[in-house]
């Protein structure tokens, strides 16, 4: 008999974000898997008690909250306080978050003040004759991975998007109160979006589109063309909002001061030292496909490249379509069509 | 001016460009081959290294320890190439760096290696590493080992660090939708869980190579047997999965029809 406590945090605008919709899912299956076993809600953040009824109907036993201002900061101290509060108040033996930055940044520290393990980018969890298992990929997504683990608390944190979100219907409850240490040497000052002022990383984008390091290469001309490749690009993601991908060395050339796209940072590289994004499209231009950055596609499901070259690494069983061709010519027409 | 202590937690990884292929015969799984694959140090944590010889050279008084976990041959293959890069004294410990341990378990070696540096001031600890690795991807290592030493100002996916006049850190980490949060700390002790920062890879320098390689030897000749598996952990499984796809190659098309072709899969799939 396990008691999987779901742990989430109330966002600003005082309501369960996706992820954490999620990650109630996750804790869902687990509980139908294992006959006994109950399910509680904690919630930390400003006005946590005040969401609760937000989760009536997901089946839960009991509603926790940690609770207050300081609890709304995104930082280290506050958030693993209020995460081992009720961890602790829930005599938790399976916890289970999504895995945003926050708890991401916190939870594995909590799992090891509470004598406890942790998973973290789970991708699945299966639940059945009262054993629990979690897959998670190693090596940077070239291998998946089915596991148990004897000790408690575990704590699952689950990858966003690999749950349908659950959604029930509001209702009366009543929470439970936990304390919580509010102090902490650090203080959240700011977010800040990306230094262009374009926002380009969109995680819900159905489209990656990929730009590699040929877009500022010597063109069959022999000149670059860098600034109709970024005019291009961006006109594209304007129009189709998708999201955008690169390769390593198109932003590495970024760093090292060479002219490069003005708009591409290292949080939109692709690859073994970079994001493995969900999307449920990807295309890559003037990206040669090799192997540490296609690790970063394993999670797109449908893949077409635009490359000049027909043995580049997407013509290898990685792309579903590879067209042999000049991405200048083929992205300018396709930024028409688009209109 | 403020100096510190950096203890960077780094190990090494196989070369990306390698294929990697899981055996499961025994408890612990690993890969083919492990100890011929060739290594690197592993790239978030090589970031870390790198920004911490940044910043000791800023602020003299400054100094750097890399503490290695992994078997004791292979961390010196690396550490021939790593030693060239930047100034630092090395820890190394004997043991497991594949992929497949616990978290917890290389937490414990860690935190137990970094207690035992002779001289370590923890009111000037900055606890660098990599945010995650490239072997258990999980991000949980430098969490832990904080712990286990008291440090609960926690930061990951940190690209900049800053150190204010009065001596805080400013520090910006990755968030959701390509975002950083920037937050600000009084000071040491603090963890942080490097991303790829803003640093190049800095060019071989002989010079620091020759003086780091003369405290490197004897650094893996003291090396220390370390236990690191995964008690209570059973894998039930680890496959590869089955990524090859027909690829339809396009060529000698014009480009407006490849066009037409891929707004209509992008507008419809
Ligand atoms: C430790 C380590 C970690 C790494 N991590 C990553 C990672 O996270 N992500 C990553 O991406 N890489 C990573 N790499 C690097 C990776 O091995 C490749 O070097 C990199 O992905 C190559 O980038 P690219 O394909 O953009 O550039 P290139 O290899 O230079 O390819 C450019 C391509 O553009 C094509 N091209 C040029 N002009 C045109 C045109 N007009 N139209 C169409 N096509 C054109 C060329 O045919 C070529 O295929 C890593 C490597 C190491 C060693």
């Amino acid at each position: 008999m396990e008691t999987i406590l779901v742990l989430a945090h109330v966002e600003a605008d005082g309501t369960l974000g996706r992820p954490a919709r999620e990650a109630i899912a996750a804790a869902r299956a687990v509980r139908e898997g294992l006959a006994g076993s109950s399910l509680v809600v904690g919630l930390a953040g400003a006005g946590a008690g005040a969401a609760a009824p937000q989760t009536a109907s997901c089946g839960a036993a009991r509603w926790l909250a940690v609770e207050g201002p300081e609890f709304g900061e995104p930082r280290y101290a506050t958030d693993a306080a209020a995460a081992q509060a009720l961890a602790e108040a829930a005599s938790a033996g399976l916890v289970i978050a999504a895995s945003t930055s926050r708890w991401a940044r916190t939870l594995a520290g909590v799992a090891q003040r509470l004598g406890g393990r942790v998973d973290t980018h789970v991708t699945g969890v299966a639940a059945a004759q009262g054993k629990v298992a979690v897959s998670r990929w190693f090596y940077r997504q070239r291998m998946e991975a089915e596991i148990e683990r004897a000790q408690r608390p575990w704590f699952i944190l689950v990858d966003p998007g690999c749950f349908q979100p659950w959604a029930g219907e509001p209702g009366p409850v009543a929470v439970e109160r936990v304390a919580a240490s509010g102090s902490s040497r650090t203080r959240f000052v700011e977010y800040r979006e990306p230094v262009s002022g374009e926002q380009t990383i969109r995680p819900d984008a159905e489209l990656l589109f990929v730009a590699g390091a040929g877009w500022t290469k010597k063109q069959p001309d022999g000149k670059t063309h860098t600034e109709q490749a970024g005019a291009l690009i961006l006109d594209f993601l304007r129009k189709s909002r998708a999201s955008l991908g690169s390769s390593k060395s198109l932003v590495d050339l970024g760093s090292e001061g060479h002219a490069v796209l003005p708009f591409l940072t290292h949080m939109n590289q692709v690859g073994q030292t970079g994001s493995t994004p969900r999307h449920p499209k990807g295309l890559a231009t003037c990206c040669h496909g090799e192997e540490p950055h296609v690790v970063g596609w394993r999670f797109v499901n449908e893949r077409r490249a635009v490359n000049l070259d027909p043995n580049c690494g997407w013509a290898q069983g990685k792309a579903d379509v590879l067209y042999v061709a000049d991405a200048f010519t083929v992205m300018a027409k396709v930024d028409e069509l688009l209109g | 001016m403020q100096s510190f202590h950096i203890v960077v937690c780094g190990s090494i990884v196989p070369d990306p460009l390698q294929t990697l292929e899981p055996v499961v015969n025994s408890p612990v799984p690993s890969l083919k081959n492990e100890m011929m694959l060739p290594a690197v140090l592993d790239p978030w944590a090589a970031h870390a290294l790198y920004e911490a010889a940044n910043l000791a050279r800023q602020r003299p008084g400054s100094k750097v320890w890399l503490v290695s976990l992994g078997p004791k041959a292979k961390l010196q293959q690396v550490m021939m190439t790593v030693a060239q890069k930047a100034p630092f004294e090395l820890v190394a410990l004997d043991g497991p760096s594949g992929g497949f341990t616990d978290a917890s378990e290389t937490a414990a070696a860690l935190a137990e290696a970094i207690q035992g540096i002779a001289g370590l001031d923890r009111s000037r600890l900055l606890l660098f590493g990599g945010w995650e690795s490239a072997s258990r991807g999980a991000g949980a290592t430098m969490q832990m080992t904080g712990e286990r030493l008291g440090i609960t100002d926690q930061f990951q996916g940190v690209d900049e660090l800053e150190v204010t006049e009065s001596g805080a850190l400013r520090i910006l980490e990755r968030v959701e939708g390509g975002r950083h949060q920037l937050s600000e700390c009084e000071g040491p002790p603090v963890v942080l869980g490097w991303a790829t920062g803003n640093l190049p890879e800095p060019p071989n320098n002989p010079q620091v190579g020759m003086a780091n390689m003369r405290m490197v030897m004897p650094a893996l000749q003291r090396a220390k047997p370390a236990k690191a598996g995964a008690d209570g952990l059973t894998y039930r499984s680890v496959k590869v999965p089955s990524q090859r796809r027909e690829t339809r190659v396009v060529k000698d098309v014009p480009a407006e029809e490849i066009a037409r072709e891929l707004v209509a899969w992008i507008r419809n799939g």
